[in-house]
């Protein structure tokens, strides 16, 4: 008896990965499936940190939806190769600082060389033609297929019936007329078929799972970067973007106001890495400030502090300072009124 | 057979499993793996890991800020 032929495949934690594997998994092809971790990923973080996500599930979608699947997982570290690709996209960014082409190609190259590191046929992805604007249209998954280096090794199984057929149909290693021939950003034809896969619990992230998609978090981002001088990161800068009010009140600091329970105690294990405030006489958020400061600038953060806590209409709030090297102190100040905290200071 | 720690404290979802599974490449079948974490999805991705590959949660505890996983090495590898 021959060897199933093997597919790799790319496993995201959404609904059309999901499908995808299973289609080929019910072809008798051997799949298992990788994921790659950047640390712009929206899902886990964000419910870890923060108390008021507790009433969704602390999982990691990946790795839920392998096991509906019923395949392995692989999960890869690619936090430090993908800078590359978020700080100069060789096709640009898409709205935001969404590098979505290269950062397709960059995936299924990664998931090609581990087909070939480990005696895999083919690669298979969740990819829809024409359902995202940047790297999913028809013109440019060949761009992908090539840059990946997969070229005909890369299948995309809900759309592979409106595409030329791959090694996998060519060689009968998989049955073309099997596939489907979905495009579009319609959505019901995979709800369909989750509902006959039977797959009646599947993550449908609003406007994808990537943080670089994100208006928000991208303005952060690009404040990082115009005020660092240069477009470099590291994994905490990147999480430290998700958490928290971010406010420039001078163009030489920034602040991290905690907004909850749960980020005061994520913003807690940074405490040693940052000059840091946090109101004693009331109730209030942890502050992380970043950026060197002068005591001018340590009143003005206090009373910014102050005015996030249950003090803000108190005439006197007592703030702590702990200075990143240096003596801590407390601050007797009055809360900063609203009208004097520019629109423009919120990141 | 042999007892291991791993600490995974701070590290958010999903970096506990993937220095579990990074880990347990390391070990032989019967070892015990105990990691060390603090983000609560680990309760579930550990687990799951685990039970895709063949390797048995055998203890989890929780404190008020810390978990303990406990891992018993399968031959399934990681």
């Amino acid at each position: 008896m021959t060897e199933p032929r093997k597919a790799v495949a790319l496993i995201s934690g959404g609904l059309d990965s999901m499908l995808a594997a299973k289609l080929i998994k019910n072809q008798g092809v051997h799949v298992e499936g990788i994921n790659f971790f950047t640390g712009f990923c929206v899902e886990g973080h964000t419910h870890a940190i923060r108390a008021s996500k507790q009433d969704k599930p602390k999982r990691n979608n990946a790795l839920w939806s392998a096991e509906q699947v019923g395949i392995k997982l692989h999960i890869i570290d690619v936090i430090d190769e993908y800078k590359d690709i978020v700080i100069n996209p060789k096709h640009g960014y898409g709205t935001h600082l969404n590098p979505c082409l290269d950062c397709k190609g960059f995936m299924v190259k990664k998931a090609r060389e581990w087909m070939e590191t480990n005696g895999f046929d083919f690669i298979i992805t969740g990819e829809v033609v024409g359902q995202r604007p940047m790297s999913q249209r028809k013109d440019t998954m060949p761009v992908v297929a090539r840059e990946s280096g997969a070229f005909d090794r890369l299948l995309r199984p809900l759309c592979a019936k409106i595409l030329p057929p791959t090694l996998p149909e060519r060689e009968g290693w998989v049955d073309r007329e099997k596939l489907l021939d979905f495009s579009g950003r319609n959505r019901k034809p995979q709800m369909a078929l989750a509902t006959e896969f039977g797959f009646e619990d599947y993550a449908q992230p609003a406007g994808g799972c990537c943080f670089l998609t994100d208006g928000n978090y991208t303005r952060r981002l690009g404040d990082l970067w115009e005020h660092r001088g240069d477009k470099r990161y590291e994994l905490d800068d990147i999480l430290l973007l998700k958490i928290g009010r971010h406010l420039r009140p001078r163009p030489h600091f920034k602040m991290i106001v905690a907004r909850e329970e749960g980020e005061t105690n994520f913003l807690q294990g940074y405490r040693r890495d940052f000059t840091h405030l946090f109101a004693t006489s009331h109730s209030g958020p942890l502050v992380l400030i970043e950026g060197d400061v002068t005591d001018e600038d340590l009143l003005l953060a206090a009373r910014l502090t102050a005015r996030f806590g249950q003090g803000r209409s108190a005439d006197q709030v007592t703030v702590e300072i702990h200075p990143r090297a240096g003596v801590s102190r407390a601050l007797h100040v009055s809360p900063l009124p609203p009208n004097e905290i520019p629109e423009s200071w919120y990141l | 057979m042999s007892h291991h720690q791993l600490d995974a404290r701070r590290l958010l979802c999903p970096l506990p499993v993937i220095r579990t599974q990074n880990r347990v490449q390391t070990l032989e079948p019967g070892d015990t793996l105990e990691v060390i974490c603090t983000d609560p999805g680990a309760l579930y991705d550990i687990p799951a890991w685990c039970r895709m590959y063949g390797h048995e949660v055998t203890g989890t505890e929780q404190t008020h800020d810390e978990l303990r996983i406990t891992v018993r090495i399968g031959s399934g590898g990681g």
